[in-house]
């Protein structure tokens, strides 16, 4: 198994670390089976996300792509952060190992999570719309199926 | 950086005087063994001599010996090929839960086309339950596979127990020894194996060349059709400087067995008890007395294999959080799964 560069590189010194105390929205995923857990910490002003922070329980690849995620979202609007496709964090990490891709879906989905957590905290849209908007999915660890 | 390689289960480096011994027909002693001029020759007689120190380290005869590429063949060789050639007199193969994928996967792959498998349990320790394997023998059980060392856990199984209860019952024993083979004396005929397999690049030989003992009188089906190379066993003109390689390796191996695993375990038990001193929340893997010299495995509670595996590779220190072969999957090790269902 090899590591790009990059993915080293945010695997030793991750971007983000901790939590924020105080967060607009918290979103969660994985599951200890599969061995990775995410949590992402956003806190929200005027419709942009001022500022990210992560926890991730996982491997080199998770660690990575919490970490470059966190950075990829910093400054945008919620709906830019929603844009945000596994694919452009594989890219940006300069790739990954095939059995590990399903570490970057993870991080799309802990950014969706945190978002919809934020806009239930809100409480200006149904769950349904927040679902549509946030494209949440029941399934959330691809890779292992949990 | 200095690089300090402690991943001797996955593979050793090739000693020095192996390379030596190897280089001669990597160059000018280039001929085919089965041709009939002195170039040839010279090469034919290099494999038989092979041949020889692997009989004399294993105490069987010379012509029980076959060349492979590695331990993944002799295995997929021994178990399918005496499986069919009994196929008429049984259809049911014991196993157990914590071998090699080479042993595991055939096995599967023998269950698809019609074969019966029974996977045995292990204790705590990862000792194969002999009370167990008594009563799952049946009349249809004609092969008892089950590895001499554990790679992972470096649990020694009780071969000679296994051994006897394959003889009273009239059952070909076959054991993948490619963990054992060089940290371990074996005697073939004490131990009553029939068939066994090992691998050079385990013990300082070099990497693509293994050997599989064959008990005389054990029918087994040739694995590659071609020629007639290997008694017509195992088509394809020779790997001669890996063979060279494997022989000159396995001699050296048991030439210093004792000293080397003094040595080896000692640093081994050395680090043991400074982990133990010095980390919380550890757990021992594995037999501490039935165990292979130069294994250690060792869980850390909270601690992400692959993470850990990633700065100590960043401090230049070589380990593994399981099998080589496995490392491409994201399964929890079938070994530590096994070990823990029982505690």
């Amino acid at each position: 198994m090899e590591y790009s560069e990059k993915v080293v590189e945010h695997y030793t010194n991750p971007r983000n670390v901790g939590k924020i105390e105080e967060a607009s929205g918290v979103g969660e995923v994985g599951n200890p089976v599969c061995g990775d857990i995410m949590k992402m910490f956003i806190k929200v002003e005027n419709n942009v996300i001022v500022d990210v922070k992560f926890k991730t329980f996982g491997c080199g690849a998770a660690i990575a792509t919490s970490s470059i995620s966190t950075e990829m979202i910093k400054g945008k609007t919620l709906e830019e952060a929603l844009q945000l496709k596994n694919t452009d964090v594989v890219n940006s990490l300069g790739g990954l190992p095939p059995v590990k891709l399903h570490c970057s879906v993870l991080a799309e989905e802990a950014i969706c999570e945190a978002i919809a957590d934020y806009y239930r905290k809100e409480g200006k849209l149904s769950e349904e719309e927040i679902k549509e908007k946030c494209n949440l999915k029941e399934n959330h660890c691809e890779g292992c199926g949990m | 950086m200095k690089t300090i390689y402690l991943d001797n289960s996955a593979t050793t480096k090739t000693d020095e005087e192996v390379v030596k011994a190897m280089l001669p027909y990597l160059s000018q002693s280039y001929g085919n063994p089965s041709s009939i001029y002195k170039l040839g020759r010279e090469n034919r007689k290099a494999i038989e001599e092979t041949r020889n120190q692997v009989a004399k380290a294993l105490n069987c005869e010379t012509n029980e010996i076959y060349f492979t590429a590695g331990g993944s063949e002799s295995d997929n060789t021994a178990i399918r090929g005496i499986a069919h050639s009994y196929q008429s007199k049984g259809n049911h193969i014991i196993t157990s839960k914590i071998e090699h994928p080479a042993v595991l996967e055939t096995c599967k792959q023998l269950e698809k086309e019609g074969f019966e498998v029974t996977y045995l349990g292990v204790d705590k320790n990862g000792i194969v339950d002999l009370a167990e394997l008594k009563k799952v023998i049946k009349p249809t059980t004609t092969l008892i596979t089950i590895m001499f060392a554990n790679n992972e856990i470096g649990t020694i199984e009780p071969i000679k127990e296994i051994g006897e209860i394959a003889k009273k019952n009239n059952i070909f024993f076959h054991t993948d020894a490619v963990q054992a083979v060089g940290s371990v004396k074996i005697d073939v005929k004490a131990l009553n194996i029939d068939a066994l397999s090992l691998s050079a690049h385990k013990f300082y030989g070099p990497k693509g060349i293994g050997a599989l003992y064959v008990r005389k009188g054990v029918r087994f089906d040739k694995f590659i059709q071609g020629g007639h190379q290997e008694r017509n066993k195992r088509a394809g003109t020779e790997n001669v400087p890996g063979i060279v390689g494997l022989g000159k390796a396995i001699e050296m191996a048991y030439e210093s067995l004792e000293n080397h695993n003094q040595k080896i375990a000692k640093l081994r038990d050395y680090y043991v008890e400074q982990v133990e001193k010095k980390i919380p929340y550890i757990r021992i893997n594995g037999d501490r007395e039935n165990r292979l010299p130069g294994n250690s495995n060792i869980s850390f509670r909270f601690i992400e294999g692959e993470g850990l595996l990633l700065n100590l590779d960043l401090k230049g220190i070589c380990a593994s959080s399981g099998s080589a072969c496995t490392s491409g999957s994201l399964d929890p090790s079938h070994v530590l799964l096994a070990i823990r269902s029982t505690t």
